[in-house]
C-alpha cells in the first residue's frame, strides 16, 4: 500500500469511529458553543469589545475543543489493547501519523465553520476579506492538529494523559493561537493584506510539526 | 528447516522486574511449540516480546529473522497475535475491523470475508465489537490474525472465552497451520488439549525457559471408509 492508501486507512477508520460514536458532534462542537456564549456573556455590556476580541476567543475556543479532540484521538486507541493492534498492523509510523492528524483537522474544519457562524451572529462581525482568512483557518488547522496529534502520542500510555496533554500542548500551539488571530484580525476589519505574515508564520508552523511527527511519531508509539 | 525464532539470554523487564531472565528458545519453521508455566511464568511476556511490542533488555532476539533489538517492525510484519484483548475498536463492527486489520496488512477484503467465515462470525459481520460476547470477541480476536496470513501465528490462552464448537474450530485452525506454511506459539493452561496439538512444549519457569520436553506428534486421525452396511 502507498503511504496515501495507508493514510485514508487510518483517518476513514478515526472518522468511522467519530461518525457512529457522535463525540464531536455530541460533546466537542456544544462545548465549544458552550464557551463562545460563555464570552459573550462575559463581555455582553459592551459590544464593541466583543467585535474586537472575537477572532482570540474563537481560536481560544478552538485551542480548547481541539486538546478534547486530541484526547478523544487517543482514547479510542486505548480500549480493547487497539494501540497494540495498531503497533502490529504493520502500518508506517508516518502514515499513522497523518491519518490521525487527517481525521482531527476534519473534525476541527467542522467545529470551525459551526463556530464562525456562531460568531458572526453573537459578536456581530463583518467579514473584510475572506481568502486570507480561510488559508490562515486551514494553517492554523493543520498546525493545530499535527501538534495535538504529535503531543497525545507522547502522554498515550500515561495514566495522567488527560491532564498532561493540555499543560504540554497549549504552550506550544502559541504561535498558532497568535497567528490566527492576527490574520483573522486583519481579514476581519483591518488591511488583508497585514494577514499574509501571519499566514506565513502558520503555514511554517504546520509544515514544521508536520514533518517533526512524520519523523517521530513512530518511535513514540513504540514507547507509548 | 529454517529457524523462526531464536532467542538468546533473552531478558525482559517489566517494571525493572525482570519478567524473562535469560530465555534461550529455538522454533522451527510449521512447528506447533506449547508454552507451559505457572501464573506469572512469563508465558504472556514472551510471546508479546515475540511479537515486538516490548522490548528486548538484554541477549538476542530474531524472528522470522528479524533482530529485534532493531526492526520490530519487520518482524510484525509476518506474524499474529492472539492476544488477551481482540486489538479492535468498540464503534466499528466486526467486518469494519476485520477489514482495518487486514488493508493495514496489505490484504484485500476478500482475505478480511474469508477470515470471518472460517471462525464463524458471518452471522455477526455488521454488529459493533461493543456488543459481542466474551466468545464472540476470542474468535474475532482469532480472526483478525488469520485475516493477516501471518507466517507466525502467536497464541496467548487462546481457548478461554470460547464454547465447544469455537475451541474445536481453533483446534482445526492450529492443526491446520503447518500445511498452511505457518508456525504456531501457544501459550495455554490447557495442557492436555494443546499438547495433543503440538510436535512440543516448553515450560517456563520464573520467566526461564527449561529444557523442551518432546512431545510426540499426534498421528492424523485415519479417514473413515466409506463402508457399505
Amino acid at each position: 500500500m502507498s503511504l496515501l492508501d495507508e493514510v485514508r486507512l487510518v483517518a476513514g477508520k478515526d472518522l468511522r469511529i467519530e461518525a457512529r460514536s457522535r463525540v464531536t458532534l455530541q460533546q466537542i462542537v456544544p462545548f465549544g458553543l458552550i464557551v463562545l456564549v460563555l464570552f459573550a456573556f462575559a463581555l455582553d455590556p459592551d459590544r464593541g469589545v466583543l467585535k474586537r476580541v472575537a477572532p482570540g476567543l474563537f481560536w481560544i475556543t478552538v485551542l480548547l475543543a481541539a486538546l478534547l479532540a486530541v484526547s478523544r484521538s487517543y482514547t479510542i486507541e486505548a480500549d480493547n489493547g487497539a494501540r497494540d493492534g495498531l503497533r502490529l498492523s504493520g502500518l508506517d509510523g508516518p502514515a499513522l501519523f497523518l491519518g490521525k492528524a487527517a481525521a482531527i483537522a476534519v473534525q476541527l474544519l467542522a467545529l470551525e465553520v459551526v463556530l464562525a457562524i456562531c460568531v458572526v451572529v453573537l459578536y456581530g462581525i463583518e467579514l473584510n476579506s475572506l481568502f486570507p482568512l480561510v488559508l490562515a483557518t486551514l494553517a492554523a488547522t493543520v498546525g493545530v492538529s499535527a501538534t495535538g496529534t504529535l503531543y497525545g502520542v507522547l502522554a498515550a500510555g500515561l495514566r495522567v494523559r488527560e491532564t498532561l496533554v493540555p499543560v504540554l500542548l497549549l504552550p506550544v500551539v502559541a504561535p498558532v493561537l497568535l497567528g490566527a488571530t492576527r490574520a483573522w484580525e486583519a481579514a476581519i476589519d483591518g488591511v488583508p493584506s497585514d494577514a499574509w505574515p501571519w499566514v506565513g508564520l502558520l503555514g511554517v508552523f504546520a509544515v514544521l510539526f508536520t514533518a517533526i511527527g512524520m519523523l517521530a511519531f513512530g518511535s513514540l508509539l513504540e514507547e507509548a | 528447516m529454517p529457524t523462526v525464532v531464536r532467542l538468546r539470554s533473552a531478558v525482559c523487564l517489566l517494571d525493572r522486574f525482570p519478567a524473562l531472565a535469560g530465555v534461550d528458545l529455538d522454533v522451527e519453521d510449521g512447528e506447533i511449540v506449547l508454552l507451559s508455566g505457572a501464573n506469572g511464568a512469563g508465558k504472556t511476556t514472551l510471546l508479546r516480546l515475540l511479537a515486538g511490542l516490548i522490548p528486548l533488555y538484554s541477549g538476542d532476539a530474531a524472528v522470522l529473522g528479524c533482530d529485534l533489538s532493531r526492526d520490530r517492525r519487520g518482524a510484525r510484519r509476518g506474524l499474529a497475535l492472539v492476544g488477551h484483548e481482540t486489538f479492535c475498536y468498540d464503534d466499528l463492527t466486526v467486518r469494519e475491523n476485520l477489514r482495518f486489520a487486514a488493508r493495514a496488512a496489505g490484504r484485500g477484503p476478500g482475505a478480511a470475508d474469508a477470515a470471518l467465515k472460517r471462525v464463524g462470525l458471518d452471522a455477526v459481520g455488521d454488529v459493533v465489537h461493543r456488543r459481542l460476547s466474551a466468545g464472540q470477541r476470542r474468535r474475532l480476536a482469532l480472526a483478525v490474525a488469520w485475516s493477516r496470513d501471518p507466517r507466525l501465528l502467536l497464541l496467548d490462552e487462546p481457548h478461554a472465552g470460547l464454547d465447544s464448537e469455537g475451541r474445536a474450530l481453533l483446534d482445526e485452525i492450529v492443526r491446520a497451520a503447518p500445511g498452511e506454511g505457518r508456525t504456531v506459539l501457544i501459550a495455554s493452561h490447557e495442557l492436555d488439549r494443546i499438547r495433543s496439538l503440538a510436535h512440543r512444549e516448553v515450560v517456563l519457569t520464573a520467566g526461564q525457559a527449561t529444557l523442551p520436553a518432546l512431545v510426540p506428534v499426534p498421528a492424523p486421525a485415519p479417514e473413515k471408509a466409506d463402508v457399505a452396511p
